[in-house]
């Protein structure tokens, strides 16, 4: 019963309004999803799914978070599930194996060293201008996409979200120890997509 | 001992591959004073590393800065959403 009297006194003030979800969050819902997974029809479907999550609980709400809050974490629950899905920890999904059979060549075997024609060479642009530059963005998604699924979650997780190194290795159900490869593994590999796509243009 | 130290620090500043692995560490985690001096060897004598490491700090940057910029541009269609708004309108008159 006290616990019952804590609960509502500890009750936000925000409000649902389901009427106008689609109008306010849609768009918003729809833009984060599609950054982590990469994959236009599985983004509509996942905001599908959050909206009728929400509704769903939506008697759970304890309007201590916006609302927008509240249905960005629903959203982020079921992404996680995505990369669950996509990438089981147990078995070495292929798109892995050939991303490290890429990554072979960059270094030498004897010293490890860069191998030349995988040298990073400097991109030419200003870090400033590289930031604001929508050419540059555009090659750097098109880079993450072509991530392992299991790495591209690491590292969103991590660069996008900065959630803690702890956090994502238990709802990835990686060691450890596999996170710092997979974290230096995709970054090699994405800077160096980079450098492909953007020098050649 | 002297001639292995020597030995033990060629190894370490020619080796890119450990130290792009430090780099990536470090802008996440506490690395320890010994990796840090032997990152820093490294990175005075090797310029691809150096260049590397100057990337991938901007590659963070850039990727921590996408959703947050990018955000207005991506839209749903609008029959996507007539769809959503449908759906929902049912669910809370079904209620």
């Amino acid at each position: 019963m006290q616990q019952e009297h804590d609960k509502t006194t500890i009750r936000g003030n925000e409000k649902l309004d389901p009427h106008l979800w689609v109008s306010k969050y849609a768009d918003y819902l729809y833009s984060y999803a599609i950054l982590r997974i990469e994959d236009v029809d599985l983004a509509r479907d996942l905001v599908q799914e959050t909206f009728l999550a929400a509704l769903e609980r939506s008697a759970k709400f304890e309007g201590r978070s916006s609302e927008k809050t509240w249905l960005t974490s629903i959203l982020k629950n079921k992404i996680i599930d995505v990369y669950r899905q996509k990438s089981s920890a147990f078995a070495k999904d292929t798109d892995i194996i050939k991303a490290e059979q890429e990554q072979n060549d960059f270094f030498d075997h004897e010293n490890g060293h860069w191998n030349h024609e995988h040298r990073p060479k400097e991109f030419g642009i200003e870090q400033a201008d590289a930031l604001e530059n929508k050419e540059f963005q555009q090659i750097l998604r098109a880079c993450m996409k072509k991530l392992p699924k299991l790495w591209l979650a690491v590292f969103t997780m991590k660069h996008m979200d900065d959630e803690s190194t702890a956090y994502i290795c238990s709802e990835l159900r990686v060691s450890s120890s596999n996170f710092w490869v997979i974290i230096h593994r995709a970054k090699v590999n994405l800077r160096s997509c980079l450098q492909k796509n953007w020098l050649q243009n | 001992m002297k001639n292995f130290e020597k030995e033990e620090l060629k190894k370490i500043s020619y080796n890119c591959r450990k130290a792009t692995f430090l780099i990536e560490k470090k802008q996440i985690a506490r690395i320890t004073l010994q990796e840090e001096a032997e990152l820093k060897i490294h990175v005075a004598g090797c310029s691809i590393c150096a260049t590397f490491m100057k990337q991938s700090i901007l590659l963070n940057k850039m990727i921590h800065n996408l959703f947050n910029r990018n955000h207005a541009e991506l839209k749903l269609d609008t029959k996507f959403k007539k769809k959503l708004q449908q759906q929902i309108e049912d669910h809370v008159n079904d209620d």
